[in-house]
């Protein structure tokens, strides 16, 4: 490779920090919710990049291919995503449901009403 | 393409448009789709193309058409949490100072179970597609355990938003237009899209795919149909109480075929006494597995897309419950 070895990982952890700072730093609800999809998807690409081996192929059983990447991080990853959309789905049914009671996903007037209530 | 990843979640961040947040979302789970195509890892990609790009960005704007559009300009700094960020990412990098090189073979990752997934593998479970193998087989509980997440989550999902519409006066939502365009392309193209996710899905042992994504593919091709003929007409194709219980099903073909491996005399969801050959057995408790698995997923895919498009806004005549 012709890049430095470890360029793959400093990039997860930029994506990662800005998933990070998404959720901690914007009161939107939905936009929280955006961020930690960012930083999932940080977290299944360092998994992927660490299954990657040089000059393998994908883990296919091919004629005339001697080297293949890791099966074992795909698997996790796989499942990982899909689990990961239901999760996210279950997050923005209870956004749903915030605004339905609250009339805002906005995290300052939520709070606001709760110190008036 | 990495520099491409960081843009496009950037110009995300500083959009107060939730709608192309949304949108910029979508994006950037398709360039991670190919991202992981160039990284060798296929099903991945397939998959995260699959959700992350279509259902994920799907439910967020089901989510903003409910609870509108823009994000409000935040009115503390954001000095503090810059400051908090940069620390963490600080200490990850310098965490990772001792990590292997990218694509190093000798890499930790590389020389354990992975070793023996790759040699053998392929051997004792009849499937060339290794990933198709150690998900279905070698690792068949932590399938079962994740498919049950996902059971869970489409469960909660529902107890969260309601599954029907009540009082039946509402014949649903409707078509996005009655656009002769629309209606052709999606005509054409639902029957192609349907025939892929079959293909994917019975084809997952040699090559790229499985259930998790043809569950997937095969509820995007409703939702489009949904989408595009209204929600009355998806309904009487696929009644809502069925993709419900199709979660159930799916789940409980899983389990079978687990409870059928230890009734023929071997452990739970060791498949290899389902034929009289070994290998055999594992290839089609692999195949049946992976049904089990396409069948829950595409049914929560689809409840949790009902769930969000059943509902209305105080303008359109309100909720019926609550």
């Amino acid at each position: 490779m012709a890049f430095p070895g470890l360029l793959n990982y400093w990039f997860v952890v930029i994506l990662m920090m800005i998933g990070f700072f998404i959720v901690i730093a914007h009161g939107n609800l939905v936009k929280k919710i955006v961020g930690l999809n960012v930083f999932q998807i940080s977290v299944f690409l360092f998994y992927i990049t660490m299954g990657k081996v040089d000059g393998g192929s994908a883990p296919i059983l091919a004629e005339g291919i001697e080297v293949y990447s890791n099966p074992l991080p795909h698997v996790l990853i796989l499942t990982a995503i899909v689990v990961g959309v239901a999760t996210t789905a279950l997050g923005l049914a209870l956004v749903v449901r915030i605004n339905e009671s609250y009339g805002t996903i906005e995290e300052d007037e939520i709070g606001a009403m709760e110190d008036d209530a | 393409m990495l520099a491409l990843l960081v843009v496009t979640v950037i110009a995300a961040v500083r959009s107060t448009d939730l709608f192309a947040a949304a949108i910029l979302f979508g994006i950037y789970s398709f360039l991670t789709a190919i991202l992981f195509m160039d990284l060798d890892a296929v099903d991945v990609a397939f998959t995260e193309a699959a959700v992350g790009a279509g259902v994920s960005t799907v439910l967020l704007l089901s989510t903003l058409r409910l609870t509108g559009r823009y994000e409000q300009r935040h009115k503390h700094s954001p000095a503090l949490p810059l400051v908090v960020v940069g620390l963490t990412g600080a200490a990850l990098v310098y965490g990772m100072t001792d990590a292997p090189d990218f694509g190093d073979p000798e890499a930790p990752a590389h020389t354990h179970v992975a070793k023996r997934y790759i040699e053998d593998g392929p051997r004792e479970t009849g499937v060339p597609n290794m990933v198709t193998g150690v998900l279905a087989s070698y690792r068949g509980y932590d399938t079962l355990g994740e498919v049950f997440v996902v059971f869970t989550a489409g469960l909660a999902v529902m107890m969260l938003l309601g599954t029907r519409v009540r009082g039946g006066r509402s014949s649903g939502r409707e078509a996005i237009g009655d656009l002769l365009v629309l209606r052709v392309v999606g005509k054409v193209l639902i029957a192609f899209v349907m025939l892929f996710g079959l293909y994917v899905q019975f084809h997952g042992d040699y090559g790229a795919g499985g259930g998790f994504q043809a569950g997937v593919i095969f509820a995007t091709a409703l939702i489009v149909y949904d989408l595009v003929f209204g929600e009355a007409d998806a309904r009487r194709v696929m009644p809502h109480i069925w993709t419900e219980r199709l979660i159930a099903i799916g789940i409980l073909i899983y389990l079978g075929v687990g409870v059928a491996g230890m009734l023929l005399g071997g452990p739970f969801l060791d498949y290899s006494k389902l034929a009289t050959d070994p290998v055999k057995g594992e290839h089609l408790g692999i195949l049946l597995v992976e049904f089990g698995i396409g069948v829950a997923v595409f049914g929560a895919v689809m409840s949790i897309f009902n769930a969000f498009s059943g509902l209305r806004l105080p303008s359109e005549g309100g909720r019926d419950d609550v």
